[in-house]
């Protein structure tokens, strides 16, 4: 029997990392906001790796957290192990990653989504979505019958829905970590006319640490001094309290997945569903890169309460007797003893070409999706959809446009311009190749490009808007005073260059020149510059990197100005594709299918040519004069 | 297609692609006067950007090559255009290779190349059209658009785009490198840089410089080379004229002087295609009639491209053999030694001392046109292009191409001065997505599926 349990302006479910920024935004943003999971005390659970950033991802941390999000604060909060990587290889692609304390983490989450105002949290499956006769959305129903009357949702169900494992020749419905699968919300969505389709994605098993010999491992130790990813977490007195080790396969492990490859369930094809490109399980590294003599494997310790550590690198859905045959072979793991074992995962997903921008369903109002529901993988990824998805709930239920960052604007911007746009054939992973603007969006300053928009939407505190501004002006004037700063040649002066492997001056030459030379850092000129004022790393660091790399920064910028004339031109959301005389065939089809937002998104669409977007515009313009 | 719609600067060949009297290059845009000014000096001195709507300037046209030629140009300020934005109108004389090279001076200064109806458009969208006039301009660009899109079609198949192809090829290794060793820091990946790095980023650079040039030469191949037949009286200048356009063009006779106007043909020599002028021997007269014929060789002597130089081979070398030989010696021209049926009192090594393409023939047996085709190659630098490698079809695809090698010869440069590899990717993938405007790919993508096709990466 069904029962009413109450109503809500945005209903999230599912609370892993996506769901958990949807609603504390939507809360956030004052919207009677409710959180469903299957269990609270998966809260933020990290099903793989214990942790969080990485290349392009740690991008996204930075800019979930400029925006008012809260993934960096917590995972601030609950790390063991910091490194910056890629320092030397350029701004534009410096990445924080952190090793986090899983169980940390996910009391942290729990607790900051419980101290929440006007936020909800509820312990039920959703099983039914309901619209009334318009198709809006109007009521969501859990297995045990009680009815919450909505205004919109977002579902972020993760690899839940009819998630299955595979292990050998054995499957099973299952959700993650021993957690029951989603059944009945995949039919629901189905009869709301939302075609599922099936992805997978695995996870390594996990070991005990004193099973390990660390004396034939590598060390791996964290980078000081440690930039936290919040910018409101002080970077004074964080400390790395673990290291992470490296073990490598060899011959033997090989041959070992060679002769049991036919127990493989997605060789002996038994798994439909399509896996990640970027996260191969060990027997795909080992059958398609067969001249790679070894692969590399990260030891990481999942907390610092537990004895359990992740083998990254070594996901497997081969049997169990195989991957401990596999792990065995492994130089220091010879007596390594397995906790949990490796498994893959295969899950329904939508398409997020039914998606629009503001990651509201084309076809469903009122009905979002986020996370790895929409065919991407990663938690990072996940929270920066959640963020997005749950600020536009919001707005929705507040009559206001909702809130779409450009690909100039952010990686957050890039990764759902792709989703919706191009779509996706396996797990969608950032990297920090996908983005064009790259020299711009760099997580050094993700508060410049998009704490303002943060502010505007209302996820900003007046204290950190104050900061902010306050930061800006200190960057601006240092800027200024560098940009008339002027030194004459001396002793010193040309010792320091030389030493640096650049040429001496022989005129006076401007400090920005001297800056702008690779060899030569801000700070090398420290001795030489009498007035410089004291500053904070986060200050001076940003007046470097934007006189350093000024050119190639002027350059994107009018790129950007081009992209944003189109993107400003939007398209009615009634418009009928059909009826646009001159259109090409795969045009109509394409634009009927996605839908694009502006000008600037039609143009991105593979197979809409430029000659298309000209008869759009002229059809457009004859619209209005109509 | 960064910015193709509005608010850049487009430019294109507004007459028909052919020879004519008069070509005209269009551009429009806010960059309009700015290119101009960079490409047109007026003889007024006064530039484009501070000359009124509606006037026209008289000047010379340059690009980083030297003087193109005279030309007018119109400018029109916005909203007052056929646009409704800044247009400049550039007149020159006409043929093709006037008017292209035109063109491309403007794109090298910042211009786009324009899309089919793209002016129309504008026009439009500007205000400067009504409704009705609209619906006509959709049909226009519809079907243009069909055009090219075949037209691009078709050009997949062609040597031009495989030969992009294999540097696009290179540079997606390159990229996809740097990418995997961006992107995946902690894998076990072979670091890229140093002399590798150096040495594939400047064989790419060479690749594209190359495939520029051979588009360059290529267009001789394709739109013809402006050539002149010289020499003094009756060395047998007709009698060349005929035996290659195959037909009585110009009248024969003993009479030394008869040729007075010039006669034009446009012939094949082989692959190549000569448009050929026949002039008035070059010698002092007091007739005023073959005075003027002599005037007017001598005005196309200096504006042709290629020279072909007569000489009598029955006769001794004369004065005004000299005089013609110390003129030309420094351009491209072949010697024809002529009548070598008849006895031989020529000196050909004096000749060959300042000119060293010679062909013998006898032009009125119809013998030795395979030694002048020859050497016609020869100096074209024709013989070092495999016409089978492929040349880039049209301005567009060139410029795709110049834009590409810029930014390539950026990436090399910052590598030189030791940038970091961030700002290499960039460029590299600039450049990337330069190229593949021709195939409607995307860079990224691109990249992403070399680096999981080639790298053993992911956790």
């Amino acid at each position: 029997m069904e029962y009413k349990m109450g109503d809500y302006e945005v209903a999230v479910i599912g609370a892993g990392h996506a769901g958990i920024e949807a609603a504390l935004a939507a809360a956030r943003l004052g919207a009677k906001t409710a959180i469903f999971t299957m269990s609270l005390d998966a809260i933020g659970n990290m099903p793989c790796n214990p942790s969080i950033g990485g290349t392009a991802k740690g991008h996204l941390v930075r800019e979930i957290d400029a925006l008012g999000g809260e993934m960096g604060k917590a995972a601030d909060a609950t790390f063991l192990q910091s490194r910056m990587l890629n320092r030397g290889k350029g701004p534009a692609v410096h990445s924080l990653r952190v090793q986090s304390d899983r169980d940390e983490y996910h009391k942290e989450m729990k607790h900051r989504l419980e101290l929440q105002d006007g936020l909800d949290i509820i312990q039920a499956e959703i099983c039914d979505i309901r619209t009334d006769e318009n198709g809006a959305l109007k009521e969501l129903v859990t297995k045990l019958g009680a009815v919450y009357e909505v205004k919109t949702a977002i579902i972020c169900s993760g690899t839940f829905l009819h998630g299955r494992i595979y292990v050998g020749d054995v499957s099973y419905e299952s959700g993650p970590d021993g957690l029951h699968a989603a059944i009945g919300l995949s039919e629901a969505l189905e009869r709301l006319g939302i075609h599922l389709r099936r992805f997978k994605t695995g996870t390594p098993a996990r070991v005990r640490r004193d099973s390990i010999d660390y004396s034939k491992l590598e060390v791996q130790a964290g980078d000081e001094p440690i930039i936290p990813f919040s910018f409101e977490t002080p970077r004074e007195g964080l400390k790395n309290q673990v290291v992470c080790h490296i073990a490598y396969t060899n011959e033997k492990t090989h041959q070992i997945i060679r002769d049991n490859i036919h127990r493989s369930p997605l060789y002996g094809g038994m798994i439909e569903g399509v896996g990640p490109r970027y996260c191969p399980s060990i027997e795909d590294k080992v059958m398609r890169f067969s001249e790679k003599p070894r692969h590399q494997s990260f030891v990481e310790p999942v907390g610092l309460h537990t004895e359990e550590m992740y083998l990254q690198g070594l996901s497997s859905s081969l049997p169990e007797d195989v991957q401990v045959q596999i792990y065995r072979s492994i130089v220091g793991f010879e007596n390594v003893k397995i906790m949990r074992n490796a498994y893959a995962i295969e899950y329904d997903c939508i398409d997020p070409l039914d998606l629009k921008a503001s990651l509201e369903f084309l076809k469903a109002e009122g009905l979002y999706g986020a996370g790895q529901f929409n065919g991407t993988s990663g938690y990072e990824e996940a929270a920066a959809q959640g963020l997005i998805a749950g600020i536009n709930a919001a707005r929705k239920v507040q009559g206001k446009e909702p809130v779409i960052l450009d690909r100039a604007s952010s990686y957050i911007g890039t990764l759902i311009d792709d989703l919706v746009t191009k779509g996706c054939s396996d797990p969608y992973r950032m990297m920090t190749s996908r983005s064009e603007y790259r020299l711009l969006l760099r997580q050094d300053n993700a508060d410049q490009r998009l704490t303002p928009i943060g502010h505007e939407i209302g996820l900003i505190s007046e204290e950190r808007w104050q900061h902010y501004l306050h930061k800006q002006e200190l960057i601006e004037q240092e800027r200024k005073r560098i940009e008339k700063l002027t030194f004459g040649p001396s002793k010193e002066l040309n010792e320091m260059l030389e030493s640096r492997g650049t040429a001496p001056m022989e005129t006076g030459a401007h400090a920005s020149d001297l800056i702008r030379r690779p060899q030569v850092s801000y700070k090398d000129l420290e001795p030489f510059d009498t007035e410089r004022p004291h500053l904070p790393d986060e200050v001076t660091e940003q007046v470097e990197i934007q006189i350093k790399y000024e050119g190639y920064i002027q350059k994107q910028l009018i790129q950007v100005e081009q992209m944003r004339r189109l993107e400003t031109r939007k398209i009615p959301e009634d418009i009928n594709y059909e009826e646009v005389r001159g259109l090409r065939l795969e045009a109509i089809e394409k634009l009927q299918r996605i839908r694009p937002h502006s000008i600037g998104q039609a143009s991105r669409i593979s197979g809409v040519s430029p000659a298309d977007i000209s008869v759009l515009l002229i059809y457009m313009e004859s619209c209005k004069e109509k | 297609m960064n910015g193709t719609f509005s608010g850049d600067t487009i430019a294109a060949i507004s007459t028909p692609v052919a020879a004519g009297g008069i070509g005209m290059v269009r551009m429009s845009g806010p960059q309009a006067f700015e290119i101009a000014d960079q490409i047109f000096v007026s003889v007024s001195h006064k530039t484009v950007s501070e000359t009124g709507g509606y006037h026209g300037l008289f000047g010379r046209l340059h690009d980083e090559q030297g003087e193109i030629d005279e030309a007018v140009v119109f400018v029109y300020r916005t909203p007052r255009s056929y646009t409704g934005e800044d247009v400049v109108e550039i007149c020159c004389h006409g043929g093709i290779y006037l008017v292209q090279r035109t063109l491309r001076a403007c794109i090298s200064a910042g211009a786009r190349p324009a899309q089919a109806g793209e002016f129309t458009r504008r026009a439009f969208l500007n205000g400067k059209m009504s409704l009705t006039q609209a619906e006509a301009v959709v049909d226009l660009i519809a079907s243009q658009g069909q055009q090219s899109a075949q037209a691009a079609l078709s050009a997949k198949d062609g040597a031009v785009f495989q030969k992009i192809h294999r540097v696009v090829d290179k540079m997606l290794g390159v990229s996809a490198a740097l990418a995997a060793w961006i992107d995946y820091p902690d894998e076990d990946i072979d670091e890229v840089s140093g002399e590798n790095l150096n040495q594939s980023v400047m064989d790419i650079c060479d690749s594209l410089h190359t495939i520029l040039k051979e588009y360059d030469t290529g267009r001789v191949l394709r739109e013809g080379v402006s050539t002149v037949i010289v020499g003094r009286p009756n060395v047998g200048k007709s009698t060349l004229m005929n035996l290659l356009s195959g037909e009585q063009k110009s009248i024969v006779t003993q009479i030394p002087g008869t040729t007075r106007d010039i006669v034009e043909d446009t012939i094949r020599l082989g692959d190549v295609v000569l448009h050929l002028a026949d002039t008035a021997g070059l010698r002092d007269t007091d007739d005023p009639v073959e005075k003027m014929g002599v005037e007017l060789a001598r005005k196309r002597l200096n504006s042709s491209y290629l020279v072909l130089a007569v000489f009598d081979s029955s006769e001794e070398l004369s004065a005004e053999d000299l005089e013609l030989i110390e003129k030309i010696k420094d351009r491209p021209v072949v010697a024809v030694i002529n009548k070598t049926d008849l006895e031989r009192k020529i000196d050909v090594e004096t000749i060959r001392e300042k000119i060293p393409h010679i062909a013998e023939l006898s032009a009125s047996a119809g013998e030795g046109v395979q030694a002048l085709e020859r050497e016609v190659r020869e100096l074209l630098q024709l013989s070092s292009l495999d016409s089978s490698s492929g040349i880039i079809a049209n301005e567009r695809q060139r410029a795709c191409v110049e834009q590409a090698t810029k930014t390539m010869d950026e990436a090399r440069q910052a590598l030189e001065v030791g940038e970091t590899l961030d700002a290499v990717n960039v460029c590299i993938d600039s450049a990337i997505d330069s190229l593949l405007e021709l195939t409607g790919e995307r860079a990224s993508e691109a990249v992403i599926n070399q680096v999981f096709e080639r790298f053993c990466v992911g956790k």
